[in-house]
């Protein structure tokens, strides 16, 4: 199985507080992989650490590696840039930007360079389509994404960070501000997306996990307890605390 | 009725009369220069140059100068308060360096305003020779409304959601992308509202102007920003105090200041305007 991103004794603290201690793990290519764990065990902090959003933290210490296909992205010569590119983001709660459908989807691209309409034309058709936005939006694309729905704004989301043509997707409770109809849409959307990108989901719904993952990770107090199939995580966890936390005894 | 609501009641009374005060305030200035100067306003009035010793003719040649000295002061404010702003705002940590920035600003706002004109006599009028002129005088208002500008471009950039620069960062942006594209445009509505009130402000200035760039009586217009000038703050108080007839030129004074007052009140009505639409208009 090929690996996408692979962690190496990675450690995040903010000032004197560990939020993620000694994480090593492997994230394959073209999978689904799960993160879950109790509200502040660091899942956020871990998929962060993923594409360097942590930076804009002020007080934050990283030690050890993560590489993204065998390069470590913390090394000295490493392009954050290049690496936000290839490693997008799905935030919590639905972030468009205060502009039209149209330019939401534009804007990585114009970003990175593309300014003929014509292949920005194509690019946004296109994307929104992947996001499965695209029949409800077609007619209006020059509407403010402000007065589409919440799981709208979250599949222009999800359009907006496949127009810069990533290869991994991290997303961050992608659902934990959406209505349950919304919410399956999503979900579907990760199973198809799963086919040409490596995705990263942080839930706290652990039957949400279940539902969309191909691998899930247990994180607790930082530290990663159990990582596996996500059907033998939930059939057959190995470790106490993943079963307790299963079970809902604690959370 | 019992002692207590009586109290109650006797203070609730002398503080509604103590805002009707302020209201007050306003109105009296306003109908003062109102129906004092409104005789004297006429098109002649405002595009005539002052005649016989300023006993006659208009004021134009005050108007221009109040605006080159204004705009001259902004044209140096605007660029370098917003460009220090997004420095404190997006580039620098916390730490003493912008601690002390902080302080710096909280500290040049607070300097009167003839301190200011002490100062740009020194620097620009005779340390860097540029004379009594538009020059230094904007150098020295520029100076003055820094701080506002400062102040009022860093709250505005504050202002501007978190996600946004996630969003954008989040996509391959760099930084200078990010804050060109995703937060000066949603800023720029708050930073214009800050430096119409600071250019109101610049525009009432009498002090740092009479030491730097304007004169008793010029009755041409200034051809470059190496000319002295005249402008309405100083005209008014030269009229006032000054002029060797101030009884007979009184109506003058009051349809200058009437001048003035209007186009300052102007420009703080157009701020509010900017803002509430501006208020309205924002959906995030």
């Amino acid at each position: 199985m090929p690996v996408k991103i692979e962690t190496k004794d990675l450690t995040v603290s903010f000032g004197d507080v560990d939020a993620i201690k000694n994480v090593s793990m492997e994230i394959f290519t073209n999978r689904v992989t799960a993160i879950i764990g109790p509200s502040g065990c660091g899942k956020s902090t871990l998929i962060k650490s993923f594409n360097r959003m942590n930076d804009l933290v002020s007080n934050v210490k990283i030690t050890g590696q993560v590489l993204l296909d065998g390069e470590n992205i913390y090394g000295t010569n490493y392009d954050v840039v290049t690496l936000r590119k290839k490693v997008g983001m799905i935030f919590q709660k639905p972030n468009p930007f205060p502009k039209s459908i149209y330019d939401n989807v534009a804007y990585g691209p114009r970003i990175h360079g593309i300014h003929k309409k014509e292949i920005l034309d194509k690019i946004v058709e296109e994307n929104l389509k992947k996001a499965a936005l695209w029949h409800e939006v077609s007619d209006r694309l020059n509407s403010s994404a402000m007065d589409l729905s919440g799981g709208q704004q979250q599949r222009l989301c999800i359009a907006r960070a496949l127009a810069v043509e990533p290869e991994v997707i991290l997303m961050d409770e992608p659902c934990s501000a959406l209505d349950p109809i919304a919410t399956a849409k999503i979900e579907g959307l990760i199973r198809t997306l799963s086919r040409d990108y490596t995705i990263v989901v942080v839930t706290h719904n652990m039957q949400q996990a279940a539902r969309v993952s191909d691998y899930t990770a247990f994180l607790y107090l930082g530290k990663l307890i159990e990582y596996g199939l996500t059907k033998d995580v939930f059939e057959n966890p190995q470790n106490d605390l993943t079963e307790k936390y299963l079970t809902g005894k604690f959370g | 009725m019992n002692k207590k609501l009586l109290k109650q009641t006797i203070f609730f009374q002398i503080f509604r009369m103590t805002s009707a005060l302020v209201i007050l305030f306003l109105f009296v200035m306003i109908w003062t220069f109102i129906s004092n100067g409104i005789g004297v306003i006429s098109w002649t009035f405002l595009t005539d140059m002052p005649k016989r010793g300023m006993t006659e003719g208009g004021i134009f040649p005050a108007i221009v100068g109040t605006v080159y000295l204004t705009l001259g002061a902004i044209v140096f404010a605007l660029p370098i308060g917003v460009a220090s702003a997004i420095y404190l705002v997006e580039y620098a940590h916390e730490g003493r360096l912008v601690r002390i920035i902080n302080s710096a600003i909280i500290n040049l706002a607070g300097v009167p305003s003839i301190v200011y004109g002490l100062f740009g006599f020194g620097i620009f009028v005779v340390f860097l020779n540029f004379g009594t002129s538009i020059l230094s005088g904007s150098l020295t208002l520029f100076i003055m409304i820094l701080p506002t500008i400062v102040s009022a471009s860093r709250e505005a950039l504050l202002g501007v959601p978190k996600s946004f620069r996630e969003g954008s960062l989040a996509l391959g942006a760099t930084k200078w992308q990010t804050i060109r594209h995703m937060v000066l445009p949603y800023a720029l509505p708050g930073i214009l509202t800050g430096a119409i009130l600071a250019v109101a402000r610049a525009a009432g200035e009498t002090a740092p102007i009479i030491l730097t760039a304007v004169f008793f009586f010029r009755p041409s217009l200034p051809r470059s920003i190496m000319d002295g000038t005249m402008a309405l703050a100083s005209h008014i108080y030269y009229m006032a105090t000054q002029h060797h007839a101030i009884n007979l030129v009184r109506p003058l004074t009051y349809g200058s200041v009437l001048v003035l007052l209007s186009i300052v009140l102007s420009l703080n009505i157009l701020a509010i305007v900017i803002r509430t639409r501006y208020r309205r208009r924002k959906n995030w």
